[in-house]
């Protein structure tokens, strides 16, 4: 049995990939899927904090790839779902611990382990570690904020995406990309200050599959360790619960692109 | 917007701005994309050689490379100053 493979990337650093690595597992594992995550930063490791199991890490991605751990040794399991598991990225290692052959193998086990979904948090950059996060994917989530910088780096990881991955390399069909916009606010579009979603779209030729609107929720949510996601009342919760069911297939229209009502003082004076 | 915001003076909306440098650059990096590694090292050369004659920044300076039924077509524009000034470019 084959996982598949979702990389979570964007040229940019950020942009939000880890949060949306996290976001996206866990609301793969609600669906009821199997889902690992593994980051790919190695020397930076953050998904765990954000995943809110940083004390658990006892062996990392690259013990595994090394074969100083098994798999089963390094896995950290949610403490919220059952079916989500973390793969954390090593603190002290280099980026060139990590070889194509280890990645590969180490997929191939997840697959044979019953995993639905494995979700590579890449780093930021276009190194080896974003390639190697890139290389095995069979979907790829661009992580983009309505930015000059950020569009123009994730045209490039656009194109990478669609030329040095293993399926284009062996002639498979194409990998799926998603875009998804993140840090959206809707009053700074209408007020002419930032790209609006349709000219995101029109700029990089794709259309979203998410937009996450800016939120004092999501420092809220890493600064305690629970993926946004989990916040169910917040906005950016639910824009990522939205996302996941549009990749899942859903047919979903897109919320919170409009300003919230502001008070009639408000508008008079433009606060 | 409120009352204050009209009695500011308005500049154009930076986000028109950002939207039409980012389809210019854009379009140009996807047509430099999987093309010949010496294009952007050519064009500095080239940019050299006409500046000897006529003052050009590089941003007038277009390279692509078309390709077409069976064969690849080099295409390379310049866009010349409007008046004779004298030069201000610089690199």
């Amino acid at each position: 049995m084959t996982a598949e493979i979702i990389v979570v990337t964007s040229g940019k650093g950020g942009v939000g990939k880890t949060t949306t690595s996290a976001s996206l597992a866990t609301g793969l594992a609600m669906e009821g899927k199997k889902v690992v995550v593994i980051d790919f930063d190695v020397g930076l490791r953050n998904l765990d904090l954000i995943m809110g199991c940083e004390r658990r890490v006892v062996y990392d991605f690259v013990n595994v790839v090394q074969g100083e751990a098994s798999l089963k040794q390094a896995l950290i399991k949610d403490k919220r779902h059952e079916n989500l598991y973390v793969l954390a990225a090593s603190q002290t290692r280099d980026k060139e611990a990590l070889t194509q052959e280890g990645v590969e193998r180490i997929i191939n086990e997840l697959g044979e382990e019953g995993f639905d979904y494995i979700i590579c948090d890449s780093p930021a950059g276009i190194e080896k570690g974003a390639h190697l996060a890139m290389y095995f994917a069979d979907h790829a989530v661009v992580v983009v904020n309505p930015e000059v910088s950020s569009v123009r780096d994730s045209d490039r990881i656009i194109g990478l995406l669609s030329s040095k991955t293993r399926r284009a390399e062996h002639g498979k069909e194409t990998i799926t990309l998603y875009l998804l916009l993140t840090r959206y606010n809707p009053a700074r579009v209408e007020a002419g200050e930032m790209l609006s979603v349709k000219d995101v779209e029109e700029i990089l030729g794709m259309s979203v599959i998410g937009v996450i609107p800016e939120s004092q929720n999501v420092l809220a949510a890493s600064n305690s360790g629970v993926p946004v996601i989990l916040d169910t009342a917040s906005c950016a919760g639910k824009a990522y619960h939205d996302a996941v069911a549009r990749i899942l297939g859903e047919d979903r229209p897109l919320r919170f692109l409009d300003t919230p009502k502001k008070s009639l003082l408000q508008r008079m004076f433009g606060g | 917007m409120g009352i204050l915001d009209f009695l500011k003076n308005k500049p154009k909306p930076s986000a028109s701005i950002a939207k039409e440098r980012l389809r210019i650059i854009v379009a140009q990096e996807r047509s430099t994309r999987g093309g010949p590694d010496y294009l952007p090292m050519m064009r500095n050369e080239l940019l050299e050689v006409i500046k000897k004659y006529i003052c050009v920044d590089i941003e007038d300076i277009n390279i692509n490379v078309e390709h077409t039924s069976g064969h690849e077509v080099l295409e390379l524009s310049v866009a010349l100053p409007e008046s004779k000034t004298t030069p201000t470019t610089a690199i």
